[in-house]
């Protein structure tokens, strides 16, 4: 048996691994995606200036080059935080995953994790490169976004709590019960939820989704890397038990 | 039907082990929220952490002005 320490410092450092390469990703396939929204953001590509824009054009307080340093530094904290809710998470339901090996178990739960936190929020509000946004609406996007994130888990715990009660009719059943649990949840709630759209007309569509697949990408090799790793970490015997071994 | 739950690497649940957990969520959201969400008032740096992870903000899906 591993401590709750030992699960979160393997939580961590895996985080912060996940995010160093999530960074990379984001670095290679992303950045020239969001320097080209820029360009179009300073051209005056739409009409709107505002003080948040003022300070990036007249007197920036991070270069540009500070920025895409910067980007590093974002994915790689939001790795470690998203590694120690990870571990947490592990922690507390590994009981009730009913699987016997502890990789499956982590790489089932990163899936859940990539599905509830990334994909059910990706689908209802893709998120948006600069020039795209109205800064007057910032705070009804993001508590849009986190309810969203919030719904997405929710969704997720339907699917499994569905599956598990449709088991006892057979395998095909316990398969479409999880589909028709996440599915049917996720759907209500993007009728619910109001419809956001803030992308100029004049904004290239190409761009757009080259932007959002970017994003996508950067959030897929980070909990990519965060299932893979932490299945890799916590199925590590300690060394000594491996000395024994040989 | 029900396989009967094997736990192989993680500790007995406790009040101890609710607490520390409590506490690292904590932690973790208020990282999360500096990366994400931060305009000065966590950080104490002005807007200067906001702008250096503003390509990670919009390249991790957050949304940004």
């Amino acid at each position: 048996m591993r401590t709750f320490g030992s699960l979160l410092v393997r939580g961590l450092v895996v985080g912060l691994f996940a995010g160093l390469l999530a960074g990379t990703f984001a670095y290679a396939v992303g950045e020239s995606r969001v320097d080209a929204a820029i360009a179009i953001e300073e051209s005056g590509g739409h009409a709107h200036t505002h003080a948040h824009e003022e300070d990036h054009h007249e007197d920036p307080l991070v270069s540009r080059d500070g920025q895409r340093a910067g980007l590093f530094l974002a994915t790689s904290l939001y790795g470690v935080a998203l590694g120690g809710l990870f571990a947490v998470a592990f922690t507390l339901l590994r009981r009730k995953l009913r699987t016997g090996n502890d990789a499956y178990a982590a790489l089932g739960l990163a899936a859940a994790g990539f599905v509830g936190i990334v994909l059910v929020p990706f689908l209802k509000y893709p998120p948006n490169p600069p020039a795209v946004g109205d800064p007057d609406t910032i705070t009804r996007r993001t508590v849009t976004y986190l309810l969203t994130l919030v719904i997405g888990l929710l969704a997720v715990w339907a699917g499994v709590a569905l599956s598990r009660w449709a088991a006892r009719y057979g395998e095909v059943a316990r398969l479409a019960g999880g589909v028709a649990g996440l599915v049917v949840t996720v759907v209500a709630a993007y009728l619910i939820l109001p419809r956001i759209n803030e992308v100029p007309e004049t904004f290239p569509a190409t761009l757009l989704w080259q932007f959002r697949f970017a994003s996508l990408g950067t959030q897929a090799t980070l909990w990519l890397l965060l299932g893979f790793g932490y299945a890799v970490a916590v199925d590590r015997r300690p060394i000594r038990s491996k000395v024994a071994a040989a | 039907m029900a396989v009967p739950a094997q736990s192989v690497a993680v500790p007995a649940l406790s009040s101890k082990l609710l607490a520390a957990a409590l506490l690292s969520v904590g932690v973790m959201l208020l990282l999360a929220y500096l990366v994400g969400f931060d305009q000065g008032a966590v950080s104490r740096s002005g807007m200067y952490l906001h702008e250096l992870m503003h390509d990670g903000r919009h390249l991790l899906g957050v949304p940004c002005h």
